[in-house]
């Protein structure tokens, strides 16, 4: 096989389990977003704008969905004859398998793949994250230092340091102190997930990394801890951009809300760094006579006959006559009955709303609700449907496992 | 319908559009937002099983070409049959193809020989609908027909000539056809499709191409009324007969109504095009949009009314669009008016002009031109 400068490997296997039902039935990075993309579609157009031609995406949890989007990687220009994207789910081998126990040992057991294309350096990337980032600036500056590691920082507020990998780092740049999750940070700059190694060093610590049985076998844990301790020469990359986790019900939405400021700190029209997706050749929107939309962003295939303020319409979804959406994620081929209202949620893909029904109304007085995120936002699971006359109160989250009651003919 | 070969004829006459068609032909005019008119009859085919479309091209197809590159968005960039590109034989002088379609397929005679599909579908590019092919087929083979065709008596194109008109007695065999008839008592239109067997299109095209004659339909088809079976097979759906820009300013504003958008984009198949990757379309505070149709890519801040925008059109705060067609990436300057207006691609309208055109006579502004 053709030999390549850089590989990226894309972790794309964890469950997100803080989107609750939202990845029930995919993994996180296929999760819908921004309208008409899938959360992967970021990185992988990352790649493809920088360059990256080779592409490794490491799926474990629920791939369907996830191996359907991604196909041969014709939406983000990756299908190439040599390189491309590549899934890489876990396998056999002589002496039986293992799931991927942790993101460094789910880059360990693909150490074959990444040695075909024998690359010089290899990229670490996360499927789970919304920014623009060219990879290419950063490998360059990966170069210009001599490093054997660089990591890719933003600067987060101190009071949110305890969630992130914080680096402390010189004047050069140099990282001198790594602290996955600390108590009292240092420092306000945390990891991004984005790392570049050279490869034949990674080799080497993902090598050593398994042999230790008491390893979590985790890039932030251990990999980066280790070579650290052993004085490597690590540096930090400064990324000044839109950069956003969206692993909870709250992140999700926050960053979908973002979009729809007049001057979005993420653009997503920019001929320049366009953000691929699989696109289903829908329709233009039609907006229709008594349609009333503002402050939102809408897809392909939408049927608008209600008002949209303030929310993230995706593609195929409807709204009918009368209808009321505010403040809200509706996620694609929803289809929102006349004179339903739906106030601060999430809609899962496919769900029906009946006419009538109302979604995320304030709680009566003395009506007991389970609140599960900070905003207070109200989701529903995909595939379902929420009949006639329906009220959801505000915070609530839908879904029809954990409903026992939930009647049959719910469900779309 | 693997045994079904479908050809696109790009020879319509196509005066009628004049600025639409000056630099390309009738099948790469830009239509509903996103499309371009042969998007229609290539989905159509696909979508009815076919997997070797021949394109016949005669001229101003560089802007085709640009569109359907290798037929991969409508999945014929096959290693076994797929789309196929037939350039007529060119001019001498002008460089231009000769549009005739007898005279290209006699010159495309190899590809017709070759394809080991039993029957072909001939269809032109100029209705905009979402048809069923393989209904029109079985028909077809249940009849046992020489030659099917699709017809339709919804489309009001005795409005807007040229049309051809047929006659079909109850068990649906075509007893008369005329072209633009002025009295006419049938209101069944000729929708330019026709199947029949490879073998007989070879012969008529051997046949009348060494005869000196033109068109298929026309000149081979019409004079063998009494010889061949000739069944017609109805087609319900929505037509749109984009023949001039009177029919398309009335076709494009029909899409408007949401029976219509449904009928053509969700009926029998999904109807594909070339895939640009914009953003979703951002309303910002302000913006007043009804009854539009608005592509990806589209920031609006101003008033949109029965119109529609195709990709990447920029409506600034206090632009007014009223009962137009905005063509990708046109630049309105803010204080734009406009109504009853066709802008082609790429137009820019400076600041604070107002352009006002008649729904019968929509004022069109040429591609990249400067207002």
């Amino acid at each position: 096989m053709q030999k390549k400068e850089v590989v990226a490997m894309l972790l794309a296997g964890g469950q997100g389990s803080r989107l609750g039902i939202l990845t029930k039935k995919l993994a996180k990075p296929a999760v819908p977003f921004g309208g008409k993309y899938r959360i992967i579609d970021f990185t992988l157009s990352n790649c493809s704008n920088s360059g990256i031609d080779s592409v490794g995406v490491l799926t474990q949890y629920r791939p369907l969905t996830l191996n359907a989007y991604i196909g041969i990687g014709s939406a983000w220009d990756l299908d190439r004859s040599g390189g491309g994207v590549s899934v890489l789910p876990p396998y056999v081998r002589e002496q039986g398998g293992e799931w991927y126990k942790g993101t460094a040992n789910a880059v360990y057991q693909n150490i074959d793949f990444i040695a075909q294309q024998n690359p010089e350096y290899v990229l670490i990337l996360s499927g789970d994250h919304i920014y623009k980032m060219d990879y290419s600036k950063m490998l360059s500056y990966h170069k210009s230092k001599g490093a054997v590691a660089t990591i890719a920082v933003i600067p987060v507020p101190w009071e949110e340091t305890h969630r992130f990998g914080v680096m402390k780092a010189d004047e050069n740049g140099r990282i001198v102190e790594f602290k996955e999750k600390p108590k009292v940070a240092k420092s306000n700059l945390a990891s991004m997930g984005v790392y570049i190694f050279n490869w034949k060093e990674l080799r080497s610590y993902l090598e050593a990394d398994e042999a230790d049985p008491n390893s979590s076998n985790d890039f932030g844990k251990n990999i980066i801890p280790n070579m650290l301790e052993a004085n490597e020469p690590m540096y930090a990359y400064a990324f000044k951009e839109y950069w956003k986790d969206v692993g909870t019900i709250d992140s999700l939405w926050e960053a979908n809300m973002d979009l729809l400021r007049k001057d979005p700190e993420l653009k997503l029209n920019d001929s320049k760094w366009k953000i691929f997706s699989l696109n289903q050749t829908l329709p233009p929107q039609l907006v229709g006579p008594g349609a009333d939309v503002q402050g939102s962003l809408l897809s392909d295939g939408c049927l608008v006959l209600g008002k949209v303020h303030h929310s993230v319409v995706f593609t195929g979804a409807q709204i009918g006559e009368g209808a009321e959406v505010i403040d809200s994620v509706i996620m694609p081929g929803v289809q929102i009955g006349r004179g339903a209202t739906v106030h601060k949620a999430i809609i899962g893909e496919n769900t029906i709303v009946e006419p009538g029904a109302k979604i995320g109304v304030p709680a009566k007085p003395g009506e007991n609700v389970e609140i599960s995120n900070e905003n207070g936002i109200t989701v529903i699971e995909d595939n379902v449907c929420v009949p006639q006359s329906m009220r959801i109160v505000q915070g609530t989250v839908l879904s029809v496992a954990a409903w026992p009651e939930f009647p049959e003919e719910w469900i779309s | 319908m693997r045994d079904l070969l479908g050809i696109i004829d790009l020879a319509e006459p196509t005066e009628g559009l004049r600025e639409l068609t000056v630099h390309r032909t009738l099948g790469a005019v830009p239509f509903g937002g996103r499309y371009r008119v042969i998007d229609f009859t290539l989905s159509n085919l696909v979508n009815a099983g076919i997997r070797n479309v021949g394109i016949l091209l005669n001229d101003r197809f560089g802007p085709l070409l640009d569109h359907i590159k290798d037929g991969k968005e409508w999945d014929l960039n096959r290693q076994r049959d797929g789309m196929f590109l037939l350039p007529a034989p060119l001019r001498g002088d002008s460089g231009e193809g000769i549009s005739s379609n007898l005279i290209n397929l006699q010159h495309n005679r190899g590809y017709l020989e070759k394809s080991r599909q039993e029957y072909a579908v001939f269809s032109g590019c100029s209705m905009i609908t979402n048809l069923d092919y393989r209904a029109a087929f079985n028909y077809h083979l249940e009849k046992q027909a020489d030659i099917t065709v699709i017809y339709n008596q919804t489309a009001n194109l005795s409005a807007n000539p040229p049309y051809t008109a047929v006659v079909t007695d109850e068990k649906g065999r075509v007893m008369d056809i005329a072209l633009n008839p002025v009295q006419c008592t049938s209101r069944k239109v000729s929708l330019n499709m026709y199947i029949m067997r490879k073998d007989l299109l070879i012969n008529l095209v051997d046949h009348y191409s060494a005869r000196q004659k033109r068109d298929l339909f026309t000149d081979a088809i019409m004079p063998r009324l009494d010889e061949l079976k000739i069944y017609g097979f109805e087609h319900t759906g929505y037509v749109g007969a984009i023949n001039s820009l009177k029919s398309y300013y009335q076709h494009s504003m029909d899409l408007l109504k949401p029976e219509v958008w449904k009928d053509l984009f969700y009926t029998h198949g999904q109807i594909n095009t070339k895939v640009k990757h914009e953003a979703p379309v951002r309303y910002l505070e302000g913006s007043k949009v009804s009854n539009s149709l608005i592509a990806t890519g589209c920031t609006i801040e101003g008033t949109v009314e029965n119109s529609i925008l195709f990709r990447g059109v920029e409506v600034g705060p206090g632009v007014v669009i009223k009962d137009s067609i905005v063509m990708q990436k046109a630049k309105l300057g803010p204080g734009v008016s406009l109504r009853n207006v066709i802008l082609d691609k790429d137009v820019t309208i400076s600041e604070g002009k107002s352009l006002v055109g008649d729904p019968s006579f929509p004022l069109v502004i040429n591609k990249l031109a400067t207002v």
